[in-house]
């Protein structure tokens, strides 16, 4: 009888997910499928039907490029800085939020807009700003008399990558905020008030208790971060189109596939790409041992 | 009451077989020349009936080849015209429609031979020249006429000319002039700029018609040399990261001597909300040094019909009514673009608008021509070889020769096309 039941609650859940399964299988792995076929193939993008074989032939051309060693650095010192400085500001952000402050409400809603503004948008609007003749950031400067001359803030090839980062902290860092608020509220207050009834001075507070309880939201948060990071394409090439001093892996991946119309070549980046980022899950996965933490 | 509605429906479906079946293809524009496709449609309209209906394209050309690719790759029936650079050319032949039988050959005719020939690749007529480009440079009259200067013939003069109005009207209280505007962000504009530079200094043009790599020369490090000079002197270090675009807020704003620029400068410099109206000059590129060819980066741009266009006789039509003599007359007139009809260079009205356009002529006989032609499929990883190197070289990683010595050892690698 119960086994029955069972058997009919397992039917019933497959027939329930068997839609998403579809459209997994149709946006998800029959994408990722072709691009890993290809990438065993010398195919070029004009005419992607004749092709032979190459094995791993792709592969070894990418790691054998200069370029891809200079964006795979580009990438990890963007997503380590940037992530870096988006959690502790999150952090900071998030707890200044969650005390109880007049008018937090609406501080709340503001601090999520930077995070609306479409990538594409919010690059070219900073790239104004930051304009070495007429940007407003170059006019305060100089209206202060720290500068002479406008800096080129986007032209210096160690300025650029600063910059970089600046603009995706200034837009991601919500995105922390509100990842970190949400765990801290999920902190029963009770704890703090026998840590206050104690008499555990504050600092103290924060490490032992708010921290640890926190590593899950911290957690998620900064894996969510680092794989975006890690893929990042819309702001390097918006600010700097191919500068090789912001070029992240995706925009190599990108120039190989599409400028180049190495199908082939491209593909075995895109595919170093997702190994590199899968990696990075993995690691971060287990060192923070997000999988036991969300268990119990 | 149905009855009515029935018999009108019957009408009009009678009338619209009776007219001639109007139909609406979809154009694709750069986003600087969205006025003159609009009135081109307009017009177009007018004569046949059908629409255009005109697509912006991004900012950045080189951003439209992804677009292209997808549309062509997924044999798209969406989008009929193609606006396309020469370089792009070779790259997208096996999705455009051969135009010889359907573009009367005396249309043909009226372009110039060499432009229309760059656009013949194995035997098809790929695309229509819509207009030549060259890379002129643009200088404010008024200011050298001020200090008595005349038009600089060289790349020293120039600088020397722009170093010393720069500075004097900066004690003058201008302190936001600068000498020089031009193009040095890494992507495919610095590769004109400095095929320019390195082409009038007698250093060539990267890799010969015959596939020789010939960058590795100490005319072309030369160049770059003196180029790198300018930087942070005469030119704002921001040039590192500008593009046409960027540089002409420059130089229209009123804070540049001189400009390099394609010939649409022109047209913008002299519309409302310039600060240079009537001040300014256009002149051929400056030279190396005596001797040697002023060599403006050649860019005649095309339209093509794609492939799988569902109308491609109407698409056609629209591709040789916009490169007809009539639009492009048009297109000089509202926006000083250069025609690629020679007989246009002898109109009275076009002359008005743009009085240098004889001048042209020469400077388009002596243009510098980007490698795409050898290249072939392989140009944009050459051209993205080439300008990243000069960009790290101008920005001051990187010794010069030793830069360009490594640069020639790659392209041997990348240059050959599928």
């Amino acid at each position: 009888m119960s086994a029955k039941l069972a058997r009919r609650d397992h039917r019933a859940a497959w027939l329930f997910l068997l839609p998403v399964l579809v459209v997994i299988l149709l946006v998800a792995v029959w994408p990722l499928a072709r691009t890993f076929y290809f990438a065993f193939t010398d195919a070029y993008l004009d005419d992607p039907s004749v092709y032979s074989i190459v094995w791993f032939d792709n592969f070894i051309e990418v790691l054998n490029d200069r370029s891809w060693w200079v964006a795979v650095r580009n990438t990890l010192v963007f997503t380590v800085i940037s992530v870096a400085i988006e959690t502790g500001l999150g952090l900071a952000i998030a707890l200044l939020l969650n005390a109880a402050i007049p008018g937090r409400g609406l501080a709340r809603a503001a601090i999520l807009v930077p995070w609306a503004i479409p990538v594409v948008v919010a690059t070219k609007m900073w790239e104004w700003m930051l304009n070495d003749q007429f940007g407003v950031i170059n006019k305060i400067l100089s209206g202060l008399g720290l500068v002479d001359h406008g800096i080129a803030w986007t032209a210096s090839s160690s300025l650029i990558m600063g910059v970089v980062i600046f603009v995706d902290v200034w837009m991601t860092t919500p995105f922390m905020v509100l990842l970190i608020l949400a765990g801290l509220q999920l902190i029963s207050p009770e704890i703090f008030e026998a840590a206050d009834v104690d008499g555990i001075p504050a600092w103290k507070r924060f490490w032992s208790i708010t921290l640890p309880m926190l590593r899950p939201a911290i957690g998620v948060a900064v894996l969510f971060r680092v794989l975006d990071a890690l893929r990042m394409f819309d702001l390097a090439y918006v600010l700097a189109a191919s500068n090789e001093n912001v070029m992240t892996v995706s925009i190599y991946a990108r120039d190989r596939l599409i400028s180049f119309q190495e199908l082939g070549v491209g593909s075995a980046a895109s595919t170093w790409v997702f190994l590199l980022v899968a990696l990075v899950a993995i690691i971060i996965i287990g060192v923070l041992r997000l999988d036991r933490a969300a268990g119990t | 009451m149905l009855k009515k509605s029935l018999a009108a429906l019957a009408l009009s479906a009678a009338l619209w077989s009776g007219t001639s079946h109007a139909e609406t293809i979809s154009v694709f524009c750069a986003p600087t020349e969205f006025e003159i496709c609009t009135n081109v449609a307009n017009a177009w309209k007018e004569k046949t009936g059908n629409e255009a209906k005109i697509n912006k394209m991004p900012a950045l050309l080189d951003d439209a080849i992804p677009i292209y690719q997808q549309l062509l790759a997924a044999k798209s029936t969406d989008i009929d015209v193609l606006f396309l650079d020469v370089i792009w050319l070779g790259m997208f032949k096996n999705g455009l429609l051969d135009l010889k039988t359907t573009i009367p050959q005396a249309d043909q005719d009226k372009h110039f031979a060499s432009t229309l020939n760059a656009a013949k690749l194995d035997g098809h007529l790929v695309a229509m020249p819509a207009y030549m480009d060259v890379g002129l440079m643009f200088y404010r009259k008024d200011l050298l006429e001020k200090y008595g200067k005349p038009q600089p013939k060289t790349w020293d003069e120039l600088a020397a000319t722009a170093k010393e109005i720069q500075d004097k009207e900066r004690a003058a209280g201008n302190g936001e002039m600068w000498g020089y505007a031009w193009q040095a962000k890494s992507y495919e504009g610095l590769t004109c700029d400095a095929i320019e530079l390195i082409a009038s200094n007698g250093g060539g043009t990267i890799i010969s018609d015959d596939g020789k790599v010939t960058i590795d020369n100490p005319k072309a490090v030369e160049a770059i040399e003196k180029a790198k000079g300018w930087i942070g002197s005469i030119s704002p270090e921001g040039t590192l990261n500008y593009d046409e675009e960027a540089s002409r807020a420059v130089f229209e704003s009123g804070n540049a001597v001189f400009h390099r620029n394609w010939p649409y400068v022109w047209g913008t410099s002299h519309k409302p909300g310039s600060a240079v109206i009537d001040k300014v000059g256009v002149m051929p590129l400056p030279v190396g040094s005596a001797g040697q060819k002023s060599s403006g980066c050649l860019g005649p741009m095309y339209y093509g019909v794609s492939k799988y266009s569902a109308k491609p006789a109407a698409a056609t039509d629209f591709v040789n009514f916009i490169t007809g003599p009539d639009m492009q007359k048009k297109r000089a007139l509202q926006d000083a673009v250069n025609p690629s009809i020679p007989a246009l260079y002898n109109d009275a009205d076009v002359l008005a608008t743009i009085p240098f356009l004889k001048d042209n002529q020469q400077a388009f006989a002596d243009s510098a021509v980007r490698p795409s032609g050898y290249t072939g499929t392989s140009y944009n990883r050459v051209s993205q070889a080439f300008y990243r190197t000069v960009h790290d070289m101008l920005s001051g990683s990187g010794d010069v020769k030793s830069g360009l010595k490594s640069l020639a050892a790659r392209l041997e690698k990348l240059k050959e096309s599928r």
